[in-house]
């Protein structure tokens, strides 16, 4: 069912030593000890880990519950910060396709779409044999989801402990990871305008409306950059 | 479990799942040598850019405590030390953590 060696060298690739998943754990140590601090019980803290699997989604819940927010903003914010798991997915299901390979397999494991997750299997997958690449894939979403949960745990106990700059410096630890990453991947035409632009329509957007700006900016961005590099 | 909080996950879960979901049914008929793909793939990375500058320009949580100031010199810094490093993704990362968490404290 599952090609278990392929599975495991999946799972044991977060273990490289510039792997995402010190920014991954960080980000959920944080969020651990986030909610903890606005009152989620340890149980609601690793369902909700558990069941996102996603930071932004997670900050959006956070936030959500503080203000006492309806259950249909609460699908709605979330839903607009998350959208870009969308274009994130199709750019990757599409490598990892295989026919004789069971449906289930994709539908379940699409859950672990994240940025971590995603740019691993984004730089690895040629190594791998098609036929095996939703495997490997499963393994690294494996890995990478058991990180958050666990690191989760940790900061929901450690919540005491983390002072206020502490949390500043978990807070940074994600975004720079993954400002260096994509600087690291800006190796093509269309790729690099895709994220030069992004970068700077992201923010500008975010004057219009802070729920849109991610998918306007974003859209907006990677079509100029398409057509740019395209030609 | 407070029934109010499992609603709220839930519902957080079924809008970022359902993302998820409508990627792998857009894929199936995506081939990855069409054009159709290399415009997602362009949106992917777009959406990521975004999404991370507006956490380092407009941020929430803990980064909210922080100045704009201290934010664009620990970006320039990281950029600086991940050149410098040859592309090293870890030093750039821990050493703008500790140096804003340094720079929270005495500035």
């Amino acid at each position: 069912m599952i090609n278990s060696k392929v599975f495991l060298r999946g799972l044991f690739s977060i273990k490289r030593f510039d792997s995402p998943g010190i920014a991954l754990g960080a980000s959920f140590i944080a969020i651990g000890a986030l909610l903890k601090n606005i009152g989620f019980t340890i149980h609601e803290s690793i369902f909700s880990s558990f069941l996102i699997y996603a930071l932004p989604g997670s900050l959006v819940l956070a936030e959500s519950i503080i203000i006492g927010a309806s259950l249909l903003n609460i699908f709605l914010a979330v839903w607009l910060v998350n959208a870009r798991l969308y274009p994130m997915t199709v750019s990757l299901m599409p490598l990892i396709m295989e026919k004789n390979q069971p449906r289930w397999k994709y539908y379940l494991s699409c859950h672990f779409v994240a940025v971590s997750s995603w740019l691993i299997m984004k730089s690895n997958y040629k190594k791998i044999e098609k036929k095996h690449r939703i495997d490997f894939w499963i393994g690294i979403g494996t890995a990478t989801w058991l990180i958050a949960i666990f690191s989760t745990i940790i900061g929901y106990f450690s919540a005491d402990y983390l002072n206020k700059d502490m949390m500043i410096g978990l807070a940074i630890v994600n975004p720079i990871y993954f400002l260096c990453a994509m600087i690291g991947v800006m190796k093509s035409k269309s790729i690099s305008i895709a994220i030069i632009l992004g970068a700077i329509l992201g923010p500008i957007f975010y004057l219009i409306s802070d729920e849109w700006c991610i998918l306007f900016g974003g859209i907006i961005a990677g079509t100029i950059a398409f057509y740019i590099g395209e030609k | 479990m407070t029934f109010e909080i499992v609603l709220a996950i839930i519902a957080t879960s079924l809008a970022t799942y359902s993302s998820r979901f409508f990627g792998v049914l857009t894929s199936i008929k995506i081939n990855e040598k069409s054009k159709i793909y290399r415009w997602f793939n362009c949106l992917a990375y777009s959406t990521l850019a975004a999404l991370i500058s507006r956490v380092l320009v407009f941020p929430n949580g803990a980064l909210l405590e922080t100045s704009y100031l201290s934010r664009i010199m620990i970006v320039l810094f990281a950029i600086f030390i991940f050149y410098y490093t040859k592309k090293n993704l870890v030093y750039p990362t821990v050493l703008s953590a500790i140096a804003l968490t340094i720079l929270n404290v005495y500035f």
